[in-house]
């Protein structure tokens, strides 16, 4: 317990944790048989096609990229007249995953790179479809992610198409994500790609996250209950990305030096009866709405619980 | 029963290691909770052959090591495997005695309860499971402790006189 409400134990932790990189090294090489057989023992005729293939591809990409070009430059442009600030641009790593949690409760895996390749705490990873989860543990070789499908992350999105902002947790499902207090009249449709807001400072902004399947208006509850698919393929990928952003994680932001609160999860059949929570909603402005550790990110949504939000106002 | 008093180190390293990679082996998500917690099976399997030598001390050293390795939380294993060796310590006479399907039954109620502290701690942090998942672990080690005791038996009995 010590472990996870104070951080006392995170430096420890980041160094004994080493010991686990032999096991999952270990543990990874009849995927890499697999992975080094598909490399090598296949035929000349299917190098060819697969090699023609990609070809094709790139330049289908390289073409893409031309319009790009110009859209960029625009994009700057209009940036530079409505006096916001720039883009930023990402440096990535590619890592690959060498584990994933034995425990089929936690949506967790492990990357081969670590501090020693500059992984930091928080770092998004991405795969190529989407964003895939962020760093929790750094240790010296490997370090560990948390996947957003997990039922204690959280992350805040945006609707593409019209840029309506929205939280989206995991409920402890690898295909679904659900969307946290939308409204009934918001427009929200099947379909809609929703791509990373930025709003926690954590995740760099616009990387697709999950498409809505589907949305359903209880008129005898306060929200719409709207699934989504995440885009990232969390259980297939091997080869992932770990995004720098320029601007490094703040050290006031770094999950273990958030406030402890009671990490329960809020649902309706919760009591009203959560003093603790929503005497903690004044401070909880300054927070980032995403973060590692499980209890700070309960205790400190912007929105909380629908619940809570009276029982500020009643004390109000 | 044989009389030697005292296990054969590297057997028991080795098994507990090979039990460590089968826990963090990877498997697809469908059938995660079918596999079976090869840590405690093994640990009842050696509380029972050398009870004073597998004590409480030993359980939780190796639950911090699976902690460690799996990345749970520190203790939370540990935790559980010291309520399994407090058990096997109380019952080891009785058991020792029995048919292995008889034992079968017993490793189901023992795991039963390590997964039990194990989900409980996972409940404080917020990560809930319904029984009737959390208990599908015990089940498989049951249906596997005839297979593992024969082959655990087997085993330190070759390699007694090393």
């Amino acid at each position: 317990m010590l472990d996870t409400f104070t951080p006392y134990l995170k430096p420890v932790r980041a160094y004994i944790g080493s010991v686990s990189f032999p096991f999952y090294w270990l543990t990874n090489i009849p995927a890499r048989i697999g992975e080094w057989g598909e490399e090598h023992l296949v035929t000349r005729d299917q190098l060819i096609e697969e090699n023609q293939a990609l070809r094709e591809e790139l330049l289908i990409h390289k073409r893409k990229l031309q319009g790009m070009a110009a859209v960029v430059t625009e994009n700057v442009r209009l940036r530079e007249l409505m006096n916001s600030a720039e883009l930023i641009e990402d440096r990535v790593l590619i890592a690959e995953l060498i584990g994933v949690s034995p425990d089929p409760l936690l949506h967790k895996v492990v990357i081969n790179k670590g501090g020693r390749d500059g992984v930091y705490l928080g770092q998004p990873l991405l795969d190529a479809e989407g964003l895939m989860g962020q760093v929790t543990e750094v240790n010296t070789f490997t370090s560990q992610v948390l996947l957003i499908t997990d039922s204690t992350h959280a992350l805040p999105v945006e609707i593409n198409r019209n840029g309506v902002r929205s939280i989206a947790e995991g409920v402890g499902d690898l295909y679904r994500l659900q969307l946290r207090h939308v409204s009934n009249t918001v427009d929200v449709q099947v379909g809609d790609l929703l791509v990373s807001s930025g709003l926690g400072q954590r995740f760099p902004r616009g990387y697709p996250v999950a498409e809505v399947k589907e949305v359903i208006h209880d008129p005898g509850k306060p929200f719409a209950t709207v699934h989504a698919v995440p885009k990232a393929q969390l259980n297939r990928s091997r080869h992932v990305l770990l995004v720098f952003s320029k601007r490094e994680v703040l050290p006031s932001l770094s999950p273990d030096l958030l406030p402890s609160t009671p990490q329960n999860k809020p649902g309706p059949s919760d009591p009203p009866s959560s003093d603790p929570r929503s005497s903690n909603h004044g401070s909880s402005n300054r927070q980032p709405i995403e973060s590692a550790s499980p209890q700070a990110q309960r205790g400190t949504m912007p929105i909380d619980d629908f619940t809570d939000i009276t029982d500020g106002e009643a004390e109000i | 029963m044989d009389t030697a008093k005292s296990p054969n180190r590297w057997l028991v390293f080795s098994t507990f290691t090979i039990a460590l990679l089968l826990t963090v082996y990877p498997l697809p998500l469908e059938i995660a909770w079918l596999r079976p917690q090869f840590i405690p099976l093994v640990f009842i399997y050696w509380a029972m052959t050398f009870p004073h030598v597998m004590g409480i001390g030993a359980a939780w050293l190796l639950g911090f090591l699976t902690d460690l390795i799996t990345h749970s939380i520190l203790g939370q294993h540990a935790l559980a495997m010291v309520v399994v060796a407090y058990i096997c310590a109380l019952g080891y006479q009785r058991i020792r005695t029995y048919e292995p399907w008889q034992q079968a039954l017993w490793v189901f109620v023992i795991v039963g309860i390590y997964q039990l502290f194990v989900n409980w701690v996972h409940n404080l942090t917020g990560h809930s499971a319904v029984p009737s998942d959390f208990l599908l672990p015990a089940f498989a080690s049951a249906l596997l402790w005839p297979v593992a005791y024969t082959l655990l038996e087997r085993l330190r009995l070759y390699y007694r006189h090393r």
